[in-house]
């Protein structure tokens, strides 16, 4: 499951410090990577909003907040898309949880973090869990059409709780 | 690969038999529309199969989505509860587009079981901790939209038509 993207993406690994950066939510209002120091955060890079299926990537994880939320854990998406896009995908999915807006320079924060698909124009499906200290401690970079789902994720916050 | 977490058990939904090779689970949520273009694909696969085959359904309402998905999940195991899970399954699908609690409650009579009881179960959400622990149990496994399948415990990734369904089926059950 925890296989690596190899090859042209490499994207950033467990025991790297995450590289801080600050991004416009869906109101508009900044948030910084740095200022969710003190929990522990899922960041999820997607490819686009508005995937045609229930429950796809966001929305799924929307229902999962529940459970990422026994860990005390952030979850925050991230994509390509501008802030009026994000704005209406959230509300159309009643997402719980920010989705920041990558738009301008565009793709830049993906870059950071490797995560970025130069030839596609838009972001990998890259999840990373960061500790409360902002150290990556887990990543996973799923095949592009392929919906990772929430296990890894869960299973990396519960190693992280100990 | 993700693979099945919660291994099938006495407390699922299993149609078919104990014996069968190949075992299809299917996470779904009644109310969704992909889940409902499923239902009679799965049951063409069923007939296809026969013996060599059992089949299981466990919840995953999707209610951010969904409004009534919650409550079409533990109307089935309300159903399930007095031994009729399947025939309400069937009765679910076949009429998603008219979901209410009022639909739910005549689904029950139509069933010969009875409609307050079932009230009374909806409202003091008697099957809630049962429908969450067939959710939990999908996200573990990597549950990753509705429906999703796994053959014989993997997780698969691939269309769910009548074809793809079968090859892959077949494929199990040669491994």
């Amino acid at each position: 499951m925890s296989k690596q993207a190899e090859g042209a993406n490499a994207i950033l690994r467990a025991g790297t410090m995450a590289p801080d950066f600050t991004l416009a939510t869906t109101s508009g209002e900044l948030i910084s990577l740095q200022s969710l120091r003190g929990h522990p955060v899922i960041l999820a890079f997607y490819p686009a909003d508005w995937s045609p299926v229930c429950g796809d990537q966001m929305a799924l994880y929307n229902e999962v907040l529940p459970e990422f939320q026994r860990f005390d854990a952030q979850l925050i998406g991230v994509s390509v898309d501008g802030m009026w896009c994000h704005r209406a995908f959230a509300e159309n999915r009643h997402l719980r949880f920010p989705l920041l807006a990558d738009f301008e320079p565009k793709g830049a924060v993906a870059r950071m973090f490797g995560a970025y698909r130069a030839n596609d124009g838009t972001s990998e499906r890259a999840l990373f869990v960061i500790d409360a200290k902002g150290m990556i401690r887990w990543s996973y970079c799923s095949p592009i059409e392929v919906n990772p789902g929430a296990d890894g994720i869960l299973e990396a916050l519960e190693a992280l709780a100990g | 690969m993700a693979t099945l977490k919660t291994p099938v058990g006495a407390g699922d939904h299993i149609l078919g038999s104990e014996n069968a090779k190949i075992t299809l689970v299917e996470y779904g949520d009644f109310e969704c529309p992909f889940c409902g273009r499923a239902y009679p694909i799965v049951k063409q696969v069923q007939e296809h199969f026969g013996d060599r085959l059992r089949f299981v359904f466990r919840n995953f309402p999707l209610r951010e989505l969904h409004p009534h998905a919650t409550e079409a999940a533990e109307t089935a195991e309300f159903a399930g509860a007095n031994g009729k899970f399947w025939p309400m399954h069937d009765l679910l699908f076949e009429n998603q587009k008219r979901f209410s609690t009022k639909t739910f409650l005549a689904l029950a009579g139509e069933l010969g079981l009875a409609p307050e009881a079932l009230e009374k179960a909806l409202r003091d959400r008697t099957f809630e901790e049962r429908v969450r622990q067939d959710f939990r149990s999908g996200v573990r496994s990597g549950v990753n939209g509705t429906p999703t399948f796994y053959i014989n415990g993997a997780r698969h990734d691939d269309a769910y038509d009548f074809e793809v369904l079968v090859a892959a089926l077949e494929k199990a059950a040669g491994a």
